[in-house]
This record gives structure tokens, C-alpha cells and sequence, in this order.
């Protein structure tokens, strides 16, 4: 019996490694897309040796109100490539340390906060698409959609998915940019006429476009990266950008007060606005914050930057917690069963 | 708690036999208040705590706060908050603290704008008692009477802070909210029909294994336990992909939906069989053949016999199976999580609020709702099982059942349906882990088992679980087995002992999420001196140790009761230190138990994600919870990978639990005779 402990201990033993603290530890959130967190964890380290990020991934509404929630104990060294809005809400709860990274004078002030320092930085933007199943249409029959008008006609009837906006980026960005490209009114209206097609609302904004591309429900309301992604796995996709514009947002950086690791998070700012950081968003997304390093992906349309919407972060910030409010006394309320 | 041994203790003390019990007594007593130490900071002191959170409430102290607004003409008295709240489009002070527990002036007025004018400017002040909450600008506070003042960019920087309160507000919420107390309907319904299907399945296979001469019997058990080694979401997967919109079998729906009530009991039902199944099978093992002779004799139809005789026999069995397969449903999250789609559970609640939302008060508020029933089933469950030892007497024959054609074809169809359901669940998933690209490109692929670019953290989690079932299964049983052996072995101190088999009990009425919530407030608290080990390693054993703890300990508590207490007498009278005795005598007997119980705490500990969903940290994340952020983010064949890559561990994990038992009982030579 003893011998059999000895060898479970030693057995356990064998696994604790994993556990053994390293160098400097970042604790980073983020919303990022997770595919990307080991490319971007690789090109920061070798940079910088001798800090080791630690990544707490999840939506940007549930990052968001971890944040929020941990207010008073933060656990978080940086917040990374995460929604302009929530970081703007982040900021007027007093919760970022202002840094102007090195080579900010290189972005498009748009992507910059306004004030001096910056609390916050934008790196790239991603946008609204739609993600439709072009096999799936065809079996049922129906044309793909070519706007967001279409998305309400009686024949997508439990078709659509899309991401529910209290947690995620992409699904807030939506409703946001609909209540401004068409009014308020209008807004909640056409809201509401798409609900009756909507089959369900999901946590995270990448799940509409997978099930899309497993036909699960053939048009999801997701954004352009995932679709390019399922598209290059062989996914029968086709990647639609409605014709009245698209919402958009910006995967945006801040240093969280107080951090006792100011130094580490600074590099890391620094290396997010990077030409090296900037070659490699260059890889999957359109819109960067630094023009001059975009580069055309081939999947989607070349004028994507004129299609974007004026989006008024500062309006979204300020009206996120009554628009998301709104949204849930409207939709969530009504997700019973049905019968 | 009363018993023999201190009884006799009373009866022994005038002669003061008592050979070493100085120091075996205080050994005794020390390790009782450690292992009473630890359920109690394991599990009672969080649990009050969570009580105690479900009642707090963040509000606003509007009364304590006035404002001013300048609107081109100078600032305007607005008074407090209070009195002008209509005309700032304020809610009451709890409704708005449930909005977000800060309020910014931007808030007061929206487009930067009061009745129609641009705001120019706009000052607070606090004027009375803030109940804990602040106010401030861009983090920096002010204290009482002095202004905080802004002009109209500045609005969204001046911030008021909630306070908290102690109310039953949090109830009253919940209660006026339909969408949420849908879920206790839905709770129910769905643990009620998951019981009458389970509870009829388990019956009949157990009946078909021990009372009836079918072959393959040694197959059919094997594959009735597979549930217990996987995730149980690994359930939801399946039959996503059996019955989803592109499910393999979508045809045998009718054009109905998997995602909702069906998809939850279905699920629910293939990882609740295998524990209603054994605990059937143990009351169907113990009946007596003399009844059956009884009613033969009389000539009973076998129909009257299967009434009056087995189903009476077996009927605290079923009762307690049912109350089992009912509280397993009932707390369960990972099922619904999957296939639930807009049907509300309880335990799903629990897991929207707190990590959806991060609304914890409400978290609680779910959990004590959830805890009422689960706390009902167990107490109900302890009552039937304490009557079902008397049932058997001591002169009762074991039955043993004559080959009856008919009857053990019929068994064996049965049973093979009951065994393809289960197989077809597993396979399934399987089959998805290997395919390419679901459902368009069927090529086989390894790829989903690299991990790559998924979210849940991949093979690193895989190894975190590792080393937290070997950890679970080493510390589990030790603690589990010194404890149940003070409880049934020690001598004295009775009601210390009756203390630590009360809290030994408990954690099965606690479900996992509840407790894993209860650990945040407790542990996640700057004032509390254990706070360090939350987001570590510790936290994560600690909690899946005392989740199955009970079962642990009653298994531990079966082998010992099956020791003479005479052992102890010797070893007393020959003067032997109790430490040499428990070494020498009680542990190489119940060997086979401590195996027993490390490969429960084991396998467990791989497939369990609802205490730990709460507790795990960005450096110890685990498999099971990695599969469920898969599925979170779409990433199904992920998801199913993981569930099979947990599998097959367990499985491995069996088979070594079985190889040792058989070393072990081959090279204790007092075993043979």
C-alpha cells in the first residue's frame, strides 16, 4: 500500500511543473478572436523576453462587466482587443492609466482617444457581415440576402442567428449601428420584425457564422473575420456586407490602474501598435488603425472602408447599458418555449 | 450519534482500563478537528456566506445627493436626486443600481441634454448618508458638501457609486421577474420525466442482470457505466449532431426541435441511467429466494409475483434511485448549456447571471432557490436508504433465477437497446471529433485533437485536469478514509464525531454550482486570510474533494462497518498504539475501498465542470470547462475531441483501478484460505 502511494505522489509530481510560476506574469483580458491569442502571445514574447502573458479570453460584454465587477480588486494587467465602447465605458469608470504608445502619431486619430495621453488605443477594426450558407439556400429554395432590409422578409423565418448583445461585441455593434443608420424608431422596429425570423440568440459573435457554415442555421449575423476563416476551412459560405452600410468597431488597448506591472504593460501597448503587430493584423483583417500597412484580403471587398458606417463611440458608450436594457426587456424576455 | 463505543466508555472507566488512550485519544481528537476544520471552511463557512450575499443590494442613496445643471443661464437648483428624479428619467434607487451599480451624469442627461436645453454644465454633491457608495470624477472623490463639477464633455466622468444595503429586494426581484421563475417550472417538468424514464430504463436492465439467465451480462453492465466517464455535455454534442438541423438521424424527430425540452431530458437521461442502474441493481441483489418459493407454492401468476414480492423488495431502490436521478437533473448544467436553446433551467440560470452577467447577488439568489429541492431529495434519499438495511434479514436465501426462454430473450432485447442508445451517444461524438469539416466534408482528420486556434486553452487544460484528478484522488481518499474511520472506529468524543458525519453528509445536498459560487464570495474576499488560494490549483481540489465527498466517505464507511470492532479490542488489550493498528490492520484490509474511492475521485474530477466553471483561473483551466467554451464559441468538434480525450483517460483509468485491485488481492495472502 505504501508503495502504491509513493507512486501516485510521484505520479502527481510529475504534473506539477505545469503549475511552477514563471518570469513576469501579464494577466491580459481580452476579447480577441482565440485563434489569433497564440500568434500574438509568440510575437510579444520574443519581443520581450522575460514577460510571459497570461490570457483571460471571453466576450466583450462578459470582459467587459468582469471588469467592471472586479472594480475595486482588479485582477487584470491590461485590457487587449477589446471593443472602443466598453473601453470608453472603462474610462469614465476611472479604471484605465493613460499611455500614448510609441508611434501613435502613426494612427488614424479615429482609432486614438481623444484625450492627452490616451486612455486607450485602437489597433484595427472589424465589421459586421453576414454569413450565409450557400448550400443550405439553395435546398431551401430561397436567395441570399444582399441587405439588412432583406433579413425580415417572411421567407428567412428561423434562419437567422444572431449574437445576443449584452454579451457580445459583435452583436452590441449591430444594434447599435441599426439604431443609428435608421433612427431610433425605426430601429427597435426593424428589431423587432427580425426577431420573428430569428432562430436563436448566441453567446459569442463567431458562433452565428460556424453555424452557418455547419447549416445548423444558415445565415448568421456574425462579422467579416470569422466568415474569412470558415471560408478558407472549406466552409460553402458566401460572405455578404449588407448594402445599406455595416457596423463596426475597433480591437482597442488600455493599461488598467493601479497595475503593479506598469513597465511590462507599456511594452506591451507599445508592440501592439507596432509595424510588426500592425503586419500582423495585416493577415486577417482589412482595417487597420495605421493605413499605410493595410493589405487587401482577397475574400472581401476592396472599397470594405467606405462601407463602414460613421459610428459615434462616444453615443454608444454613453447609451450601451439603456440600449442593451431595452434590447433585453424586448427579446430575452420573450425566449420561453414556445409552447 | 450515541453509541456503542461510548457506552462502553462509560461502563469501562471505574476500573481505568484504558492501554494508551491517553495519547491514542488526543491523535484521535486532533485529527478529528482537522478534518472537521476542513468541511468547515470547505464548505459551511461559504456556504453562510452566500446566504448571506443573496441578500445584499446595491442601490443609490438619492435622497443623499443633489444636483445642479447649468443650461446657458447659470446653475439651477435641481435639489436631491430624490426629488428630481422623474425629471431626469431616473428609476428607483434599487432598479437603477441594477442597471449598473454607477451612474453617470450622462445618464441623467442623455444627448447631453435637460427638457429640451444643451447642458452647459452640470455639479453633485453629496448632502447625506451614501450608505458605502461615492461620488466622483474620473475616479477621484469628493467629500461631503463639495461640489463635483463638470462642463457638458465632461459628463460621462462624473460618476455616482452605489452603496450596498441588506434586503430580501434581490427575492423580490427575482419573483417579479416570469422570465426567470419560468425556470423552476421548467426545472421540475424536466426532472420529473428525466426520473419516469430513467428510473423505468435503470429497472428494467438491472432486473434483466440479476434476475433473469441472459447472456452477455458481463457486456451489458461494462457498457451501462460508460456515462459516468464522460462530461455529461458530451451528451448534449451527440445529439446536436444526431438530431440537430443537420443531424444524422434528424428524419426520426418529425420535423421537430432537439434544441429545448427534449434535448434536455434525452441528455439527461444517458448520464443519470448508470447511477440509477447500480443502485437498483444493489436492491435487486439482496432479496430473498424464500419469498419467491413462498409464491410459488402458492401458486402466485408471475405477474403477482413481480407485484407483491419484487417491486415491493426492490421499492427502496427505486425511491432512492428516483430522488438520485431527480437532484442530478435538477443541478445539472451542462446538458441544458448544450441542447437547451431557449429553455431556462435553474442551474443554467446560475451560470447566466454570474459569468453572463456577473451579477452574483442574483447568482445566489438562483442558487438558494435551486437548493431547496436538492436539499429535499437528499434529506428524503438518507431516510429511505437508512430503512432499506433492515429490509434484509439474516437467514434470507440469495434467489438465484431458473433460464425461462422467452422471458430472457425479451431481457436481452431490452438491454441491447438500452446499451445502443448509450453507444450510439458516444460514437457519435466520436465520429465528429475525426471528421474534417461537419457536415460537408467527411474526410477523417486528427486536427480537432491538436487544439489549435480553439478557445478553452487546449492541451494545456487537458494536463490541468490531469494533474487535478491524480491531486483529488490521492488527497480525496486519504482525507475521506482517516475521516470515515474516526466516525466509525474512534472511541469517545461522540459528539465531535456526530458533528463530522453531519458535515461529512452534506455536500451531497449541495449542488456543484452553488458550491462553486459560495467559494467566490468566500474565498474571493480581501479580507479573508485563505483568500490567497483562490485562482490557483488548491482552490480547484479543495472544492471538487468536498463536491463528492459524501459517497467517498460512504463507501469508506460500508468497508469498515464490515470490520469486527473486535480488532480494535485486540489491539487494545495488546497495548498497540491505534496509529499501528489503522496502518497495519484496517488500511491493507480496506485497500481495495481506498482503490475504489481514488477512482471515483478521479474520474470525477476529469469529467465535473460545475463547481470548478467558477473557480478555474487563466493558468488552471481545465479539459471539461474547455469543452464548454468550445461549444460556447461554436467550435463543436472541439468540444468533442476534448469529451472523447477525457473518455478515453477514464477508461484507462479503469483499467489500471482493476489491474491494482487484482495485484492487490493476489498478494494479500490472508485473502485466500
Amino acid at each position: 500500500m505504501i508503495r502504491l502511494t509513493s507512486v501516485m505522489a510521484v505520479a502527481a509530481a510529475c504534473f506539477m511543473p505545469f503549475t511552477a510560476a514563471q518570469a513576469q506574469q501579464l494577466t491580459v483580458y481580452t476579447a480577441l478572436e482565440s485563434d489569433l491569442l497564440p500568434i500574438y502571445k509568440a510575437s510579444f514574447e520574443a519581443a520581450n523576453p522575460g514577460i510571459t502573458i497570461q490570457w483571460v479570453r471571453d466576450s466583450t460584454g462578459v470582459i467587459t462587466a468582469k471588469l467592471l465587477a472586479e472594480r475595486d480588486n482588479p485582477r487584470a494587467d491590461v485590457v487587449l482587443g477589446t471593443a472602443a465602447t466598453s473601453l470608453l465605458m472603462l474610462k469614465s469608470e476611472g479604471m484605465l492609466e493613460p499611455f500614448a504608445p510609441v508611434g501613435v502619431e502613426n494612427l488614424d486619430p479615429r482609432f486614438v482617444d481623444q484625450d492627452e495621453p490616451p486612455y486607450w488605443v485602437g489597433t484595427n477594426a472589424w465589421a459586421a457581415a453576414l454569413c450565409v450558407n450557400t448550400v443550405e439556400m439553395e435546398k431551401a429554395g430561397v436567395a441570399i440576402p444582399t441587405s439588412w432590409a432583406d433579413l425580415i422578409k417572411p421567407e428567412y423565418t428561423g434562419m437567422i442567428v444572431m449574437p445576443n448583445p449584452a454579451s457580445s461585441g459583435t452583436g452590441f455593434l449591430d444594434v447599435s449601428s441599426w439604431l443609428q443608420m435608421m433612427g431610433e424608431e425605426e430601429g427597435w422596429a426593424f428589431m423587432d420584425a427580425l426577431h420573428k425570423n430569428i432562430a436563436t440568440y448566441t453567446h459569442s459573435g463567431s458562433k452565428p457564422c460556424t453555424m452557418a457554415a455547419s447549416g445548423e442555421h444558415p445565415i448568421g449575423v456574425s462579422f467579416e473575420f470569422r466568415a474569412v476563416r470558415l471560408l478558407n476551412e472549406g466552409a460553402p459560405l458566401a460572405i455578404v456586407i449588407p448594402s445599406e452600410g455595416i457596423g463596426w468597431d475597433m480591437e482597442a488597448s488600455a493599461i488598467i490602474a493601479g497595475t503593479p506591472n506598469l513597465e511590462a504593460a507599456e511594452a506591451l501597448l507599445n508592440w501592439s501598435v507596432s509595424d510588426e503587430a500592425m503586419a500582423i493584423y495585416a493577415q486577417n483583417y482589412a482595417i487597420l488603425a495605421n493605413e499605410a500597412l493595410e493589405v487587401q484580403i482577397p475574400d472581401l471587398p476592396a472599397d470594405l472602408r467606405s462601407r463602414l458606417i460613421e459610428n459615434d463611440f462616444e453615443w454608444a458608450a454613453n447609451n450601451r447599458t439603456a440600449i442593451l436594457e431595452e434590447w433585453q426587456s424586448r427579446f430575452d424576455g420573450k425566449s420561453e418555449p414556445k409552447n | 450519534m450515541v453509541d456503542i463505543s461510548s457506552g462502553m466508555d462509560g461502563l469501562a472507566a471505574p476500573p481505568a482500563v484504558r492501554p494508551k488512550s491517553g495519547r491514542d485519544d488526543r491523535i484521535m481528537l486532533a485529527f478529528v478537528i482537522m478534518i472537521g476544520l476542513y468541511l468547515i471552511v470547505a464548505l459551511a463557512l461559504p456556504l453562510g456566506m452566500m446566504l448571506w450575499k443573496s441578500t445584499e443590494v446595491r442601490s443609490f442613496s438619492f435622497a443623499a445627493v443633489e444636483a445642479e445643471v447649468d443650461t446657458g443661464a447659470g446653475f439651477v437648483a435641481l435639489g436631491t436626486l430624490e426629488a428630481s428624479a422623474a425629471r431626469l428619467g431616473l428609476s428607483d434607487e434599487v432598479a437603477q443600481a441594477r442597471r449598473g451599480p454607477s451612474l453617470t451624469a450622462a445618464q441623467m442627461f442623455p444627448r447631453g441634454n435637460f427638457e429640451g436645453e444643451p447642458v452647459v454644465g452640470a455639479r453633485l454633491r453629496i448632502v447625506g448618508d451614501m450608505l458605502g457608495g461615492s461620488l466622483e470624477i474620473g475616479g477621484k472623490k469628493f467629500a461631503q458638501d463639495e461640489w463635483a463639477e463638470v462642463d457638458s464633455t465632461g459628463l460621462r466622468r462624473l460618476v455616482i457609486r452605489a452603496g450596498t444595503i441588506t434586503s430580501f429586494a434581490n427575492f423580490k426581484e427575482y419573483f417579479g421577474n416570469p422570465a426567470l421563475t419560468q425556470s423552476i417550472t421548467n426545472s421540475f417538468v424536466v426532472s420529473l420525466v428525466t426520473t419516469l424514464i430513467t428510473v423505468f430504463l435503470a429497472f428494467g436492465f438491472a432486473y434483466s442482470l440479476h434476475r433473469t439467465c441472459m447472456r452477455f451480462k458481463g457486456f451489458f453492465q461494462t457498457i451501462a457505466t460508460v456515462p459516468i466517464l464522460v462530461p455529461s455535455l458530451l451528451a448534449g454534442l451527440s445529439l446536436v449532431y444526431l438530431f440537430g438541423n443537420q443531424g444524422l438521424a434528424k428524419g426520426l424527430l418529425f420535423g421537430g426541435s432537439i434544441y429545448g425540452f427534449w434535448g434536455i431530458v434525452l441528455g439527461c437521461v444517458f448520464f443519470t441511467f448508470p447511477h440509477a442502474m447500480l443502485i437498483i441493481s444493489t436492491a435487486l441483489r439482496i432479496s430473498d429466494a424464500r419469498l419467491y418459493e413462498a409464491a410459488r407454492v402458492l401458486q402466485a401468476s408471475p405477474t403477482r409475483t413481480f407485484f407483491t414480492v419484487t417491486l415491493p423488495g426492490a421499492r427502496y431502490g427505486l425511491i432512492s434511485a428516483a430522488f438520485v436521478v431527480f437532484t442530478l437533473t435538477i443541478t445539472e448544467f451542462g446538458v441544458p448549456k448544450v441542447v437547451g436553446g431557449s429553455f431556462n433551467v435553474l442551474a443554467l440560470d446560475i451560470y447566466k447571471q454570474v459569468v453572463g452577467q456577473q451579477n452574483f447577488a442574483m447568482g445566489a439568489v438562483v442558487s438558494v432557490i435551486l437548493l431547496i429541492p436538492a436539499v429535499f431529495a437528499f434529506a428524503v434519499d438518507r431516510y429511505v436508504t437508512a430503512r432499506q438495511v433492515a429490509l434484509l434479514s439474516a437467514r434470507a436465501v440469495p434467489y438465484s433465477p431458473a433460464p425461462d426462454r422467452l422471458y430472457d430473450i425479451s431481457a436481452f432485447f431490452f438491454c441491447c437497446i438500452v446499451t445502443a442508445f448509450l453507444l450510439t451517444i458516444l460514437l457519435v461524438s466520436q465520429y465528429a471529433s475525426l471528421i474534417k469539416f461537419w457536415p460537408y466534408n467527411t474526410e477523417l482528420t486528427l486536427r480537432h485533437f491538436s487544439f489549435q486556434g480553439v478557445d478553452g486553452g487546449g492541451w494545456a487544460s487537458y494536463f490541468n485536469s490531469l494533474e487535478l484528478s491524480l491531486l483529488v484522488a490521492v488527497i480525496g481518499t486519504a482525507v475521506v478514509f482517516v475521516g470515515a474511520y474516526l466516525v466509525e472506529k474512534g472511541r469517545g468524543f461522540g459528539w465531535a464525531r456526530g458533528a463530522l458525519q453531519f458535515l461529512a453528509m452534506m455536500p451531497m445536498a449541495i449542488p456543484g454550482m452553488v458550491l462553486g459560487l459560495s467559494y467566490i464570495f468566500f474565498f474571493n474576499n480581501a479580507s479573508n486570510p485563505l483568500g490567497f488560494i483562490y485562482g490557483t490549483m488548491t482552490i480547484l481540489v479543495v472544492s471538487t474533494i468536498t463536491h463528492f465527498y459524501t459517497v467517498s466517505h460512504l463507501t469508506a464507511m460500508t468497508a469498515l462497518k464490515a470490520m469486527d470492532r473486535e480488532f480494535e479490542s485486540v489491539s487494545a488489550s495488546l497495548k498497540q498504539p491505534m496509529t499501528r493498528m489503522f496502518s497495519r490492520i484496517s488500511m491493507p484490509i480496506c485497500s481495495p475501498t481506498l482503490l475504489d474511492i481514488a477512482s471515483y475521485f478521479f474520474v470525477n474530477a476529469m469529467t465535473t465542470v460545475s463547481a470548478v466553471v467558477f473557480l478555474y483561473a487563466p493558468g488552471t483551466t481545465l479539459a471539461a470547462v474547455a469543452a464548454l467554451n468550445m461549444d460556447d464559441a461554436g467550435q463543436i468538434q472541439g468540444a468533442a475531441a476534448m469529451c472523447m480525450l477525457i473518455f478515453y483517460t477514464n477508461l484507462f483509468a479503469r483499467l489500471v483501478h482493476a489491474g491494482l485491485t487484482r495485484a492487490l488481492i493476489g498478494s494479500q495472502a490472508w485473502r485466500k484460505r
